[in-house]
């Protein structure tokens, strides 16, 4: 067939060769905002269908944890917890941290465990590790309201500094994004990648002052420490909602510094890589 | 005249490893280890500077053999994977129907799949509400809409998948094979829904290896053979042109592992040849109506084989089936060949003469255990002519109708 000259329309769409690296198309994204919301309700009810008790799960998980985390690091072994009882310290860092490690676990293995679809429909990519994190997000917003109900149980009042509190929940937010992207796209290229995942967020909870006030770490390794993005954030959340533990600092700049490094630096290698996802899951 | 799709120098271009179903992936290990090694990998192009153009509302189909790249050229147009090189300009919406049931879950009920398997596909919300009844009618699982899909079974599965996808409006519709599962009622279905598509006045391309539909709902089509534009015209040229080649000299149909990427080298079965021999022995692609001639599938399997059956297809260009036969038919040969010890095989059939009708015909084979595994499938490996020389009622210059022209006994009685 012979071209001929056409009074056309410009094109919709042109399908290209993938070109230089850049950040996601956000436009098209907010487009496909319905899906981005359709993937997030499919997470949550088939968790909540399989699972025995539900909803309840959500509740009970964060618990149990601190449950035992509160028999053996604080009773048995005597951990500080800046003046407060040890269950609740522990929960209000239990709750960004499960936040976080959900997310990061899942959000690794999702685009590997979505190949069907990876193979088969157009969609932007981000969708599938922004509606894991969304999921663990309701997550998190359920098991919050059972925060709220310990610190009435324990009669401790909400510091004034508790507006403050959306902003760590949103750097929360963002170190579980960009960490996921980089898990899931990264798997997807190395396999054994997913394998590694689990191993590096238990080492990474060591890391993290969950069980263990800040004060805990001596001050010359300090700074260092503050090179995990979760730091701060659990730093941050504490201080924001029940006024323990060092406020903003040197640490914690360190920590959303580097955290909206991993974000944007997620952003772009998940992007760039997006390229091979269909050809490579 | 308004365009749908322009395609121009279209090429894709895959690592050995990561065509079809066969992905290996990498691990870093593998990677970091290369990494100060310097060796090429093995490339093929899948694609290899297509170019054509599609005015809006044309119905076109794309048909070639395994590996010819028809699936990789929707993918892309898909934007499932991305070109290597070249470009497509699509003026239009695109709904792509590369599988149906994509992103459907056991757990969820068919009223919760038909909503998130709509909005995988790019159905807003709302036009899924507006849609709904339709499309539950459709698939007729009315009564079981509120159940979780698992307890569904294959066919009310297939048929919500279908009707999900079928609902679809896009100005531009791709659609590879999907119509190939379920039973016969369901394609014929599929079939009907596609062609209402197609009167609505929307640009399609199909893909598929059913010639039948591929007649019947396109008026122009391109071949592919091995990544490029072989044909591009109107369908039943494209047809003929599709059937009288390939990678086969005339009544011969061989298999090489260089040409047919999608061919899985490690399986048990090899085919090695397929042949239509005339009564005299000879390898051709036109036997006499009068003689009796022979289809022979030389294979290799390269461990033991318990339970193997191989065997034919023949199918008119129609899309009709004349006949399925297996070489362990027999209940003898059943019990002589259960097991198959490793080695270089022929199976040969013989066919009547005074038979067939004349006209040309489609051979697909199949190597299988029932029930079990599929070793090799391949549809449309070879086909023939049966030239009317010596047809039964050749004293009368006409053409017959049907697929069968037999020589049967009559016998004449006249009351005395």
């Amino acid at each position: 067939m012979t071209s001929q000259t056409h009074s056309n329309p410009k094109p919709y769409y042109i399908v290209r060769p993938p070109g230089r690296w850049g950040f996601p198309d956000f436009r098209e994204l907010w487009q496909y905002r319905e899906l981005i919301y359709f993937f997030t309700w499919r997470d949550l009810k088939v968790r909540y269908k399989q699972t025995l008790l539900g909803v309840l799960w959500a509740w009970l998980q964060p618990f149990i944890t601190m449950v035992v985390f509160s028999i053996f690091f604080g009773r048995l072994a005597k951990m500080p917890s800046e003046g407060l009882p040890y269950p609740i310290f522990a929960y209000a860092g239990l709750l960004p941290w499960e936040f976080f490690s959900k997310s990061f676990n899942k959000a690794g293995r999702s685009l590997v465990m979505n190949r069907p679809m990876l193979t088969k429909v157009y969609f932007p990519r981000l969708v599938i590790p922004l509606s894991v994190v969304l999921s663990s997000l309701v997550d998190f917003l359920l098991a919050f309201v059972v925060l709220a109900g310990l610190m009435v149980w324990y009669g401790i009042p909400p510091t004034p500094r508790v507006w403050t509190l959306p902003l760590f929940l949103f750097l929360a937010a963002a170190v579980s994004l960009g960490g996921s992207l980089w898990a899931a796209a990264l798997n997807v290229l190395y396999r054994d990648v997913g394998y590694v995942l689990p191993y590096l967020v238990q080492v990474l909870l060591f890391v993290t002052p969950v069980v263990y006030p800040t004060r805990l770490v001596p001050e010359p390794w300090r700074l260092i420490y503050s090179l995990n993005p979760m730091a701060g954030v659990v730093q941050g959340f504490r201080w924001a909602l029940l006024g323990i533990g060092p406020g903003p600092d040197l640490g914690m700049a360190i920590s959303v510094t580097v955290t909206l490094l991993v974000l944007l630096g997620g952003l772009v290698f998940f992007q760039g890589m997006e390229r091979y996802f269909a050809d490579r899951v | 005249m308004a365009l749908a799709i322009r395609v121009v120098g279209l090429s894709k271009q895959y690592r050995i490893g990561e065509t079809r179903g066969k992905v290996e992936y990498r691990t870093l290990r593998d990677s970091l280890g290369r990494l100060f090694r310097r060796s090429r990998h093995a490339t093929i192009w899948a694609l290899r500077d297509v170019s054509f153009e599609i005015p809006q509302g044309q119905v076109v189909g794309i048909i070639g053999h395994n590996g010819a790249g028809k699936s990789t050229l929707l993918k892309i147009l898909s934007r499932v994977t991305r070109p290597t090189e070249g470009y497509a300009e699509l003026y239009g919406r695109v709904g792509s129907l590369l599988e149906v049931g994509t992103g459907f879950h056991p757990e969820l009920t068919g009223r919760e799949n038909i909503y998130l398997n709509g909005a995988i596909l790019g159905m807003t919300r709302a036009e899924i509400d507006r849609k709904f009844d339709e499309i539950v009618a459709f698939a007729e699982v009315e009564k079981f809409i509120d159940t979780p899909v698992k307890f569904y079974s294959s066919g009310m599965y297939l048929r919500l998948a279908f009707a999900v996808a079928a609902h679809l409006e896009p100005e531009i519709l791709l659609v590879d094979e999907v119509l190939a599962v379920g039973d016969a009622a369901f394609q014929r279905k599929c079939l009907g829904k596609m062609g209402d598509v197609a009167r609505e006045g929307r640009t399609v391309l199909f893909v598929s290896h059913n010639m039948s539909a591929i007649l019947h709902l396109t008026q122009r089509t391109l071949v592919l053979q091995k990544g490029r534009v072989a044909f591009d015209g109107p369908t039943p040229d494209a047809v003929d042109f599709y059937l009288a080649s390939g990678f086969r000299r005339a009544g011969e149909r061989r298999w090489d592992q260089e040409e047919d990427p999608t061919w899985d080298p490690a399986g048990p079965f090899r085919p090695l040849a397929l042949r239509v021999r005339d009564a005299q022995g000879r390898v051709t692609d036109t036997v006499r109506a009068d003689e009796a001639f022979a289809v022979e599938w030389e294979y290799a399997l390269e461990k033991p084989l318990r339970g193997l059956r191989v065997g034919i297809y023949l199918l008119t260009t129609r899309g009709e089936y004349v006949l399925t036969s297996f070489d362990v038919d027999d209940l003898d040969m059943y019990r002589t060949w259960e097991e198959r010890p490793a080695g270089h095989y022929l199976s040969r059939v013989h066919i009547p003469g005074h038979w067939l009708n004349e006209g040309r015909y489609i051979l697909s084979v199949n190597a299988s255990t029932f029930g079990v595994r599929t070793y090799f499938h391949e549809e449309n490996a070879l086909s023939f002519r049966v030239d009317p020389i010596g047809a039964v009622g050749a004293q009368w210059p006409e053409r017959r109708v049907g697929v069968l022209r037999p020589l049967l006994r009559w016998e004449i009685l006249r009351n005395a």
